[in-house]
């Protein structure tokens, strides 16, 4: 099992350099390179070339790699040209936000998709479970703007219950503060989550109730109740867990539209207003503040798996669930 | 949104795909299936040739004929520059489905290939290859393309390059879990003894032998390839107007959807939702057809 974390970490570590590896190339890439990104669009090509001497920007890459890694390691991520702020304060101060607006949403997602996919798999073919299919694919094909702003317009026009942009403020406690601002964002950040959960926890939980150990505890003259809930249930749930790393990236992805849509006050909207001004040190800075958490969710998700299933600890386990990474 | 597809679970069962006839037949006894591909084919044949019968003028603004409600003449109502709705959505519809069609396929030829030859190869290379993916994984698509969108200008075929570029990933996912598969057949083995060269054994007989996943898989990149161009164009940063899709069609009707302007979102919205979940569908009916994995 040390192995198998030990590898795990090795691997999400190995992801992460990459993903450096990425924001150093797109850096790399633009007309004029990294120097453009610090003094801007408008600095002249005297400028520019006395920038790259005085930085070292004239030796080869690997070298230069090298010092812009070690940079990020200080937290030195650049300077906002829009903004006037260090990119890393502008993400330490927005990231918090970001993560509460995901954190809810996912949880909201769980706590709606997982239920509603055991009880659509239960009462299979009913009336329920077609009207939840069909809402589940609907929502699945619903881009989060036209969700959110279809409830922005009933909820916050037609019906007047939460305000339609969230609380502004410089931290969490502003935000907290008035807690119905938040509802609209978080029921938009849920909506496609919810569709693709429930559609795999219903399928996980159809899968299992074929297996042989259902049977047996039936043939023993277990309950039905107690066969779902104590031998179904979890072991539907781990292959759900698993999948939740595979969402994570989505997530942030829904989560840039719904900051946007709100004038949520996080790292997505910052990055959209970021893109409109071309403002580079912000926009990688993003990317790469969203890869590492994205590696770090998956890594978790994988963990919490490792912890839930028993199974994935034995070695013949082990080879096949690495081979399908 | 759809990113790495959820769907996904486990290697695949590779099996002989079987012959074309029992894949009609199996296609057209899915009744969902069927309705799905006559609403996509309706919905194409709609943006393409409606205009031929449906005449608008959709590069002239004509501020005397702004922001009108639906009426006789303008069954969709107009926009803030006078641009019949209905004209719009039609012109939309062909800028978003050839943007989705083509990236599409761009993504699951390049996924193909990738997979293909770190499933066969093995070793380094597949560990290289596939860290690579899981790189692209770990950045969402939406914050990459914005980056590349504030790049180059993007026309219809930048943006369908770069939407097909950031959306390979699950398909070479997939396609290695088939290869790593396929190798082991005793056929791919054999052409293998007798010299054939590795770029050979991939091209010409594990990617044909894999075409029914790559052809599933194809019909879901289409799906999330339309709404991924649906978002870069909701954020302002699609192809320039007087061009348009589906997405900047609901960008450019928001302030005035809050102002009770629905009929400028709601069209647009709904022929997203709608071909979308018809995509989808389609590519459920395909799989069940080809009897192969790939979402469920």
């Amino acid at each position: 099992m040390s192995r198998y974390i030990a590898r795990r970490l090795a691997l999400a570590v190995m992801v992460v350099l990459l993903v450096t590896v990425v924001t150093f190339v797109l850096l790399h890439l633009l007309p004029g390179g990294p120097a453009r990104g610090v003094l801007g669009l408008k600095a002249t090509a005297e400028q520019i070339a006395a920038f790259n001497a005085e930085q070292g920007l004239d030796q080869p890459l690997p070298v230069q790699y090298w010092r812009y890694l070690s940079r990020l390691l200080t937290g030195d991520l650049g300077r906002s040209y829009s903004l006037n702020s260090e990119v890393g304060a502008l993400l330490m101060e927005r990231l918090p936000k970001t993560l509460l607006l995901t954190a809810s949403s996912t949880l909201l997602a769980v706590a709606v998709a997982l239920p509603l996919g055991v009880l659509q798999a239960v009462r299979r073919g009913n009336a329920l479970d077609h009207l939840a299919t069909g809402l589940a694919f609907a929502l699945y094909a619903t881009p989060v703007f036209f969700l959110s702003l279809i409830l922005i317009i009933v909820f916050a026009q037609l019906v007047p219950l939460f305000p339609a942009q969230a609380a502004q403020g410089d931290d969490l406690a502003a935000l907290l503060s008035q807690p119905g601002s938040l509802v609209l964002p978080v029921l938009a950040g849920a909506g496609a989550t919810v569709a693709a959960l429930s559609r795999f926890m219903r399928s996980a939980v159809l899968d299992n109730l074929t297996e042989d150990y259902v049977r047996t505890a039936r043939a023993k003259g277990t309950p039905e109740r107690e066969i779902l809930w104590r031998h179904v249930w979890p072991n539907s749930l781990t292959s759900v867990v698993a999948m939740l790393g595979y969402y994570i990236p989505g997530i942030f992805g829904g989560s840039l539209v719904v900051e946007s849509m709100f004038n949520y006050p996080g790292v997505g909207l910052l990055f959209w207003t970021s893109a409109r001004n071309a403002d580079f040190p912000v926009l990688l800075g993003v990317v790469l503040v969203v890869g590492v958490a994205v590696v770090v969710g998956a890594l978790l998700a994988d963990l919490a798996q490792l912890l839930l299933d028993p199974r994935v600890r034995i070695p013949a386990r082990r080879a096949r669930a690495g081979a399908t990474r | 949104m759809t990113e790495a597809s959820p769907f996904l679970s486990g290697a695949p069962e590779v099996g002989e795909a079987p012959p074309a006839s029992t894949v009609l037949a199996r296609f057209r006894a899915d009744r969902l299936a069927v309705t799905s591909a006559a609403v996509l084919a309706i919905t194409l044949l709609a943006c393409f040739l409606g205009p031929l019968i449906y005449h608008t003028d959709q590069v002239h603004t004509d501020l005397s004929t702004a922001r009108l409600s639906p009426r006789a003449g303008h069954p969709l109502g107009t926009d803030d520059l006078g641009y019949d709705t209905l004209g719009r959505l039609l012109a939309g519809g062909r800028t978003s489905l050839v943007i989705g069609v083509l990236a599409g396929l761009i993504a699951t030829a390049i996924g193909a290939v990738w997979g293909a030859l770190a499933g066969y190869v093995g070793g380094w290379a597949d560990t290289v290859l596939m860290r690579v993916v899981d790189t692209g994984v770990a950045i969402p698509a939406l914050f990459l393309l914005l980056v590349a969108a504030t790049l180059v200008t993007p026309s219809v075929a930048v943006l369908a390059l770069l939407i097909g570029a950031v959306s390979w990933l699950v398909p070479a996912r997939l396609m290695r879990a088939e290869t790593v598969t396929l190798r082991e057949r005793d056929y791919v083995r054999a052409i293998a003894a007798i010299g054939a060269g590795r770029l050979r054994v991939v091209f010409r007989h594990i990617i044909p032998n894999a075409i029914g996943t790559l052809l599933v898989n194809t019909t879901f990149q289409i799906a999330h390839a339309i709404l991924l161009v649906s978002y870069v164009s909701f954020l302002g940063l699609g192809v320039p107007a007087p061009t348009t899709d589906w997405g900047a069609m609901l960008s450019k009707g928001l302030t005035f959807a809050y102002d009770g302007a629905w009929w400028l979102i709601l069209p647009p919205g709904l022929a997203i939702v709608l071909v979308v979940c018809a995509v989808n569908f389609v590519g459920d009916g395909l799989r069940d057809a080809f009897a192969v994995r790939g979402r469920r």
